[in-house]
């Protein structure tokens, strides 16, 4: 007789997905105005961790431990938590098209935060991503509430629609806050792009602790992001009580978004192209996808990081640029495919 | 031997009552059939006593108030197949009929053993081995609706209500998906109430018919009683000729001219 097994991430994957890791990784680090050899990054690396001999140069070691590791880090826990993010959002509300930014819950982080900053930004340094977390909070009801009321048939857009209508609002409040406040405004413009560069291990140890729980809790949901699957109703009658675990799986995902958000600025579309590729490889149960995600998600903004860094170098784009610019034709693209009504 | 024990549900949406005192008994290994005209609260009612929308009334399963209890706990006594069950593309079957689980498993806990055992029993059970690997997408109209009930089933409840099962398929389906029904509540001693919209067939299987008519039972009781040419005259406006074949009661329209 056939039998089958709960869906699971196969060995294969797991070890493609660990080379796929460690070489992002390496790449992230060698890679830059001086690039190092891979084995020079690792020599020096396990130095510091282990204290073995280095081979390297005082120079190198700097470069590889005070600038690049951190910031490829950081990267990659950013990249994971958006992504898991966005995936999250989507298994919820059963949207191809969600992603912490296109829902406005960047634009809320960045005005919770940036109301933060110009509130005295020395002392809000760990406030601030609870700043960001209520806002962020508070752009997601605002945009689930009003895609729900205003168009009663359940469009996958009305909720995107009421998304860009909610970032456009908080973004402008922002911005207005901001004209207010011109002394400040050159260093939120370029937090507003997003950013890694001037990261260092005391922005990755903020929001790290953040994410780590946020991700923890959203694995622990995959399968029941797999009941949502059949929508409220049917969700409800198999025992599922949809609205507490919505509301728990969006709570987890916007903390680790505005932590994410308060330290990066605002970085779009990591939600919704890194979850998209791995379905068309992996299909659709979350069980899989969620995982995934955070291991990719991860991957995809090392590599995005190092694009900005090189594309123009010596200058940097910024990071949310480069997302911008590979992500939009993205969107179009799910947003074309996703029209037939196969909402996943 | 459980028994389902409804009294005075009364359900209002919008400030709009949509069904008001009902009363309904149904025990395990019967099969009580709600008919009546569109908009008469069919659908509604069965919502209702799933917990999808919300009611005023008792509901009562061997003396548990089902208001008593969570969600979770509630599935475990009733599970619910809607009329056109959601059929998530690029699930396979396998997974979809899984879910039925979810009841019996705390919220973060992923499948035992023995949920993965109960769900094959119940695939093979219902003859759908063969597609325990398909998307649930690719199935045709009578094998969703095996799947769905198949998935009902897992979730191991006593009670079984089934919104219109068999309004989207032809009649070779039909039967297919009734003989299964009438097998299951006599084999597994399961009580079923389900909605349907063709009279003659909602008179083959079920044991008792509930005729609902703006939201209030009108008639009830066997299809002979229920089904007469008076009772739809006057409920569904509709002039039609009663036959009584081996079966049960036939239902014909009448030509005006």
């Amino acid at each position: 007789m056939r039998t089958a097994a709960a869906r699971r991430i196969t060995p294969f994957a797991w070890v493609v997905s660990a080379v796929a890791v460690l070489f992002t990784l390496t790449l992230g680090v060698s890679i830059g105005a001086v690039s190092l050899p891979p084995l020079t990054v690792w020599s020096e690396i396990s130095s510091n961790l282990f204290g073995t001999a280095s081979s390297s140069t005082s120079s190198e070691s700097t470069i590889v431990w005070q600038l690049r590791l951190p910031r490829v880090l950081l990267a990659f826990v950013v990249g994971s938590m958006l992504a898991s993010a966005g995936c999250a959002y989507q298994g919820t509300f059963r949207n191809p098209l969600a992603d912490p930014y296109l829902l406005g819950v960047s634009a809320g982080a960045g005005l919770g935060a940036t109301i933060a900053i110009f509130n005295g930004s020395g002392t809000t340094r760990f406030l601030l991503p609870l700043a960001a977390f209520v806002g962020a909070l508070g752009a997601v009801v605002l945009t689930y509430s009003l895609g729900r009321s205003a168009i009663a048939g359940r469009s996958s857009t009305a909720l995107i629609l009421a998304g860009v209508a909610v970032a456009s609002l908080l973004t402008a409040i922002q911005t207005l806050l901001q004209q207010q406040n011109t002394d400040k405004i050159r260093e939120i413009y370029a937090w507003v792009l997003g950013r890694l560069s001037t990261s260092g291990w005391n922005d990755l140890a903020i929001i790290t602790p953040y994410i780590l729980i946020c991700i923890i809790v959203l694995l622990r949901y995959r399968r029941v992001l797999d009941v949502f699957a059949v929508g409220d109703e049917e969700a409800l009658t198999m025992g599922l009580p949809v609205a507490r675990a919505r509301a728990a799986i969006i709570v987890a995902a916007s903390l680790g978004t505005a932590a994410a958000v308060a330290v990066t600025g605002l970085i779009g579309f990591v939600g919704i192209i890194v979850p998209h590729i791995l379905r068309l490889i992996v299909g659709n149960s979350y069980r899989i996808l969620l995982p995934l995600s955070v291991i990719y998600g991860g991957v995809f903004l090392v590599l995005a990081d190092i694009l900005a860094r090189t594309i123009l170098a010596p200058q940097e784009i910024s990071i949310g640029v480069v997302t911008a610019l590979l992500g939009a034709p993205f969107f179009l693209f799910v947003l074309g495919s996703s029209k037939s009504g196969s909402v996943t | 031997m459980t028994k389902l024990t409804v009294r005075g549900l009364q359900v209002d949406l919008a400030s709009k009552n949509i069904v008001s005192n009902i009363d309904l008994e149904v025990s395990v290994g019967q099969w009580t059939c709600i008919i009546g005209p569109n908009g008469a609260g069919k659908s509604s009612l069965l919502k209702a006593l799933a917990g999808i929308i919300p009611s005023t009334g008792e509901i009562l399963i061997d003396g548990t108030n089902m208001r008593d209890l969570s969600q979770r706990d509630r599935a475990c006594w009733i599970a619910y197949v809607a009329q056109e069950p959601v059929m998530p593309t690029g699930m396979r079957v396998f997974d979809y009929v899984l879910l039925g689980r979810t009841a019996h498993l705390k919220m973060l806990a992923t499948e035992s053993p023995k949920d993965l055992e109960i769900t094959h029993y119940v695939i093979s059970e219902l003859d759908l081995v063969e597609f325990i690997d398909r998307d649930i997408a690719t199935l045709s109209g009578g094998e969703r609706q095996r799947v769905a009930i198949a998935r009902a089933l897992t979730q191991a409840s006593p009670i079984i209500l089934l919104d219109e099962p068999t309004t989207a398929l032809d009649v070779g389906y039909q039967q297919e998906v009734l003989e299964l029904i009438d097998k299951l509540r006599n084999e597994k001693k399961i009580a079923v109430i389900s909605t349907m919209h063709d009279l003659t067939v909602s008179g083959l299987y079920p044991d008792r018919l509930l005729l609902l008519a703006q939201g209030r039972v009108v008639a009830s009781g066997s299809a002979e009683s229920v089904l007469t040419p008076e009772n739809i005259a006057q409920h569904y406006g509709a002039k039609v000729s009663v036959i009584n074949h081996a079966s049960g009661p036939v239902v014909i329209p009448e030509r005006n001219n």
